[in-house]
């Protein structure tokens, strides 16, 4: 990065923007502003020049080359060393050696299960696979689902029991706490000094055992505090029916949606099932129309027809004044009118709210408006009642009862109820069951400092962290995928948790941990759980026997019909009209000055993921940021503050500090500014080291999504942001193309147009191929693809692709097979933005075949673009001449040779790839060679669908099909077959199998949708640039 | 003035051009070394933890290959049979040897044999044996007469030209599916037209897809 980059709001004018031709798309200010940078760096492979690090001079680089040709010829004579092989003693039932099985568990985000099937080579879980037949999960996954698996294998988790650091037997510890209960007993005391600190509950079985605890001990208290909770979904539920509950969207019935800063489709406990139903209704006839208001932008603003960057103050006028327009709200006009609305105050009424409204009433009971976690309870409430107005209960959402769990009124305590109570030293037996309160609770409730109070502090966690550092007792946790356990789903379906393989280490499970405070204290987490079935399950068994029905459970990954069913509930829209009448006076007090927002980190999520280095090196949706958090900061902001992306400032609220380095992002509410908490762990273990900042020092009780007042102060000081933005651009042709469904409904050649003609299949100096049985092609829907990266993840797991550390990213080496290009169009300040996933494109005339001197890369009958590790030399012609730029290079030895349990999670199927390497996106040769032998010992053809791609398993869109393209029945070819259908640099002859469905949007016309043709560009914001 | 002797002339002519010879016998030979049983350990017999011999159970006995190694028909790894399976019979016949008692340490101690690995493979080879023996290749085919062997050794070279002349003409190689795991099998005929006949009913893809890299490499 040249330090005298201009700032991008000072480079980027108006003008050169309204001189755009055609409808532009640019993927970094720098780009959209032409800097010379940007140009420079438009003609290098990778971002910096490859330097020797070792600061090797031309002579001695030239002295070790020879020695190393002279003595390269010797390893070839090496013998091979001899190995062992140990079978079995007694053969484990079902296994086949080297066929892997999968069994159905759960992932629990936020305490939330999504159903999961597990792949286990001889005992060992090597990869995630949604599992279809969980509803959260319907055979999708997202990145945490996909990469939870690591963690398990993570050598820095704590591996043993501990007191004050030493190692104890798991007997000391109970003991311990019979000795603390005894002296309580001996006390005369109820357990008044007891207290647990939980996350969310939504196991029943954890649930069952707590509440005996508290009854056998009537004054102790439960205390559960999730960094992000869902507590203002549940008060703006308690708001509108009077009672908690959760609301379960059916986006697969509803043509339009409004979110109000809701991003259902970036995160979130449902996720998986909420991108897939989004995505059916959008790939069918009458696609849907998503409307998104928000503060910061996210992947569901990415997939808006319509977005409005707002401030968050402006987001509850707006729904207000819908809610109002809607009749949503008995008498019309409340504290905060409609003229309010939107981003023009004192105008006429907003022309965007109008057209929402609008279009809400068109679609009586096809509609869904839905508000977003960081919202306060009004707006959660105000979303119910407008979809009641709406007709849409019972169609396109419905409610159950929430399926965490509340405890006993009288004996649960609030976060900050429990910090009071253990600053004033009420507390003398505190029991912190996962998580790490001292890392993410609020700032001001200064826990870690509270702690010193608590006479016995004892800490389950998977990790010694910043909460285990302040406990007497650590107690090492078993990992989900090691632990019997049960959990349920947003809407109550239950997954017994199964164990994929025993505790590496010396884990416990949280049933173990609360079953020492019981009368059975050596109780396993099995005998636990299934003890707590064995009554229930014979009901819900539909009579068939305990273990038939547990087996059953067990099997599909769910205890059938445990979903909860549809709850009667109504608003009292007149009641909730009072009780929303005078919003909080800080709504109305136009607050000076910037208002910070926290949001949980895309990657690395509250700080759980932040040592897993398959999360930390994940580019994050919109910023494509590695390793770092930043802070997000508008264009036009950046310009006024005159900051610019890596300056590092100082963030003041309420009087905390911290330093932050700036990332200016497009589409940001210019009165905003975002961080992403999570990363800059104290004691996160060696990944987690060093990367961002600690972004929770500033999130307060009173300002955990929000907080106005921030003071931002510019340093001198500059810090280098990972990002994979810039990397391998692809210089302004017809690479992505995005057209509304009305033009491609008139014209289906359009998107044709939009590039540049293929030549002839006959115009070609390329020989002609063989040709296979089957000819494999992939087809990515850009319509669907909501950019969530699972299949990042998921492609990085099964290919057994390193991690490569922050200093390579910047430098350009990242590794992953597939990168998900993320583009925007349109002004600065609210552009459109659109998400490409690039895998190899397996070109059937492909330009790196040609120019490999050892012949690595070849192509087969099937036109797979065969890459071989053990003949490259690592030339870099091939990757040169991608004009795809979906090679990479292993520089150094990244794959990890060293460390024991690493090898564990490593696909046996797939080489772990050496130092001085190409290597690339195989269409999961793996797979289909696996799918190949299963046909051809049956004597059959390959099934359309049998061979399902890693990429492809996880998408929740189903954006992504796999199969044969010489046959013009199979799925592939059917997609294909579409008009929007384009590859990418046809016009080049490469021939590429991997091809795209045009993006569609589906604009609303009152706002100017069908009048904006294909080539321009729109939403111009610009008054500000 | 004659600093050399005559005969340096006729030295440094040999030397010059035994040179060439001499680096080409060296190519030769480390070539040689390298294809040699001492590097491939081929027709090498090893040394076990437990003497057990295939010419007794197999050739002796008629053993099916199938009764210990029971997942080559379903498995790219034809496994080494646990212990259980050897102590179907040795908990009852020669209980008392001592060739048995490794076996039956493993049994009561829960800790595998430790067999030395005699086919190995490099690890970017992504070899399968149930698709081989679904098309028409005989375990003798590759592990030679394993009803003759006490002590088991490599048969072939395991050299990647090994594998490519199969590859290239399977017709060569391939037996009926009843005779996958016979012994010294003869074939009923001429094994070229018989090859042809069967690389037809197996569907054994043609030579040049069986070449390519991805078929065993990936």
């Amino acid at each position: 990065m040249s330090a005298e980059r201009k700032p991008p709001g000072v480079a980027v004018d108006a003008s050169k923007l309204e001189a755009l031709r055609g409808r532009e798309y640019w993927r970094s200010l720098e780009e959209l502003a032409r800097t010379e940078d940007f140009q420079e760096h438009l003609h290098r492979e990778f971002r910096v020049p490859v330097p020797m690090d070792g600061g090797l001079d031309r002579r001695e680089m030239l002295t070790l080359m020879g020695a190393s040709m002279a003595l390269a010829g010797l390893t070839g004579c090496v013998r091979q060393p001899e190995e062992r092989v140990f079978p079995y003693v007694r053969p484990p039932e079902e296994s086949v050696v080297g066929e892997p099985l999968y069994y159905a568990s759960a992932h629990l985000h936020g305490g939330y299960a999504r159903g999961i099937l597990v792949e286990s080579y001889e005992g060992r879980p090597t990869k995630i696979e949604g599992n279809d037949l969980h509803p959260s999960s319907k055979g999708g996954t997202d990145v945490f689902a996909q990469g939870f698996l690591l963690n398990m294998y993570d050598p820095d988790r704590s591996q043993t029991l501990t007191e004050r650091g030493e190692i104890r037997a798991w007997s000391s510890f109970i003991a311990a706490v019979k000795l603390a209960l005894e002296r309580d007993r001996s006390a005369g005391g109820r357990g008044a000094g007891l207290r647990f600190l939980t996350g969310t509950v939504t196991s029943p079985t954890l649930l069952q055992q707590l509440q005996d605890i508290l009854a056998a001990h009537p004054d102790a208290k439960w205390t559960s505090w999730e960094p992000v909770g869902r507590e203002n979904a549940m008060e703006g539920a308690r708001l509108a029916f009077g009672e908690p509950v959760e609301a379960r969207y059916r986006f697969d019935a509803a043509d339009v949606v409004l979110s109000l800063e809701s991003d259902f489709l970036g995160t979130g406990p449902d996720m998986p099932r909420l991108v897939r139903d989004f995505a059916a209704r959008r790939r069918g006839k009458g696609s849907n129309r998503l409307y998104v208001v928000e503060s910061t932008p996210s992947p569901t603003g990415a997939k808006a027809d319509h977005r409005r960057p707002m401030a968050p103050r402006e987001i509850e006028a707006f729904a207000r004044a819908v809610a109002t327009q809607l009749g949503a709200l008995p008498s019309g006009v409340s504290g905060v009118g409609a003229s309010a609305a939107g981003a023009a105050p004192g105008n006429a009424p907003d022309p965007f709210a109008a057209a929402v409204v609008e279009d809400l009433k068109a679609h009586r009971g096809a509609s869904l408006v839905i508000a977003g976690e960081s919202q306060p309870a009004h707006v959660h409430a105000l979303a119910h009642a407008m979809n009641e107005a709406l007709g849409n209960a019972g169609k396109t959402v419905d409610y159950t009862e929430p399926s965490a769990g509340a405890p006993l009124t009288s004996q649960s305590a609030t976060l900050p109820e429990l910090v009071a109570d253990m600053a004033a030293g009420k507390v003398g037996f505190l029991v912190i069951v996962g998580g790490n309160p001292v890392f993410d609770a609020p700032a001001d409730l200064e826990f870690g400092k509270a702690m010193d109070k608590v006479d016995l502090r004892v800490h389950l966690g998977l990790y010694e962290d910043e909460t285990s550092r302040l406990c007497h007792w650590h107690v090492a946790q078993a990992h989900e995928l090691e632990s019997w356990s049960d959990a349920r789903s947003m809407h109550g379906a239950v997954t017994i948790l199964q164990p994929l393989i025993a505790p590496l280490y010396d884990g416990r499970t949280a049933h173990e941990v609360l079953a020492a405070f019981t009368e059975q204290p050596d109780k396993t987490a099995h005998d636990i759980v299934k003890d707590y079935w064995k009554s229930r399950l014979a009901t819900t068994g539909g009579g068939a026997d305990l273990d038939t029905a547990w087996r059953t459970a067990l099997h599909d990954g769910i205890v059938k019909d445990s979903e909860f069913k549809a709850k009667d509930v109504r608003v009292d829209s007149s009641a909730l009209e009072a009780k929303i009448q005078n919003p909080k006076s800080k709504t109305e007090a136009e607050p000076a000055g910037l208002t910070l927002l926290f949001r949980p980190d895309p990657t690395v999520w509250d700080g759980r993921y932040a040592n897993n280095g398959w999360l930390q090196e994940l580019p994050k949706p919109l910023t494509k940021l590695t390793w770092d958090n930043a802070a997000m900061v508008a264009p036009s902001t950046a310009q006024r503050l005159g900051l610019q992306t890596e300056d590092v400032v100082e963030l003041t609220l309420d009087g905390r500090k911290v330093l932050a380095p700036v990332w200016v992002l497009p589409g940001q509410s210019e009165s905003c500014v975002t961080v992403h908490f999570g990363n800059g762990r104290a004691r996160g273990g060696r990944v987690a080291s060093g990367a961002g900042f600690d972004a929770y020092a500033l999130r307060t009780t009173g300002a955990l999504w929000s907080g106005a007042g921030l003071q931002l102060s510019k340093t001198l000081r500059r810090r280098t942001l990972a990002t994979t933005q810039h990397h391998h651009s692809m210089e302004g042709r017809g690479l992505i193309r995005s057209v509304t469904a009305d033009q491609y409904a008139a014209d289906p050649r359009i998107v044709a147009k939009l590039g540049e003609e293929p030549p002839g299949p006959t115009d070609t100096l390329y020989p002609k191929l063989p040709t296979g049985s089957y000819a494999w092609g992939l087809s990515i829907d850009l319509s669907t693809c909501v950019g969530c990266n699972a299949c990042v993840i998921a492609c990085q797991a099964e290919n057994n692709i390193p991690v490569v550390g922050k200093d390579q990213v910047t430098r350009g080496r990242h590794m992953q097979w597939i990168r998900i290009d993320r583009y925007y169009t349109g002004g600065l300040e609210a552009p459109d933005t659109l998400f490409q996933p690039v895998t190899c494109m397996h070109c059937e005339d492909a330009p790196c075949e040609t120019v490999c001197p050892v012949a690595a890369t070849s192509h087969s009958a099937e036109g797979l673009n065969q890459m071989v590790y053990n003949r490259c030399v690592g030339t870099r012609y091939c990757s040169n001449n991608c004009p795809y730029k979906v090679r990479r290079f292993n520089f150094y030895l990244y794959s990890d040779y060293t460390t024991e349990v690493l090898k564990m999670v490593r696909n046996p199927e797939v080489t772990v790839r050496s130092r001085g390497v190409m290597e690339k996106c195989s269409y999961c040769v793996q797979r289909i060679n696996h799918a190949r032998y299963a046909a051809e010992k049956e004597n059959r053809p390959i099934r359309d669908g049998e061979i399902v791609t890693a990429c492809q398993q996880a998408c929740p869109a189903q954006a992504i099909v796999f199969g044969n393209v010489s046959d013009p029945d199979s799925a592939v070819s059917k997609v294909k077959s579409e008009m929007r259908t384009y590859g990418l640099l046809t016009e080049l002859g490469t021939r590429p199998r991997t091809t795209y469905l045009a993006h569609l949007s589906n604009p609303n016309p009152k706002l100017g949708g069908a009048a904006r043709p294909a080539g321009e560009g729109e939403h111009g914001h610009k008054d500000d640039v | 003035m004659q600093i050399f002797h005559r005969s340096t002339n006729t030295i440094s002519r040999v030397s010059v051009f035994g040179a060439v010879f001499f680096v080409a016998f060296l190519g030769w030979l480390m070539d040689a070394v390298n294809r040699s049983p001492y590097v491939t350990q081929q027709h090498v017999a090893r040394v076990q933890p437990v003497q057990f011999s295939h010419a007794h159970h197999v050739g002796g006995m008629g053993l099916d290959c199938r009764y210990c190694h029971t997942t080559v028909e379903r498995s790219a790894f034809a496994n080494i049979p646990p212990t259980k399976t050897c102590m179907n019979c040795h908990s009852q016949i020669w209980n008392q040897s001592p060739e048995i008692a490794p076996v039956q340490e493993s049994f009561r101690t829960d800790k595998s044999i430790e067999w030395v690995k005699v086919y190995d493979l490099p690890d970017y080879v992504y070899f399968n044996h149930s698709i081989h023996v679904a098309k028409g290749v005989g375990c003798e085919t590759c592990h030679g007469r394993i009803d003759k062997m006490p002590l088991v050794a490599q048969h072939p070279t395991l050299e990647m030209s090994w594998c490519l002349d199969c590859h290239r003409a399977p017709e060569k190689h391939l037996r009926p599916r009843d005779q996958i795991f016979t012994m010294g099998y003869v074939p009923a005929g001429d094994q070229e037209v018989i090859g042809e006949r069967l690389k037809a009913q197996y569907h054994i893809r043609p030579s040049n897809e069986l070449t390519e890299c991805w078929t065993c490499h990936r």
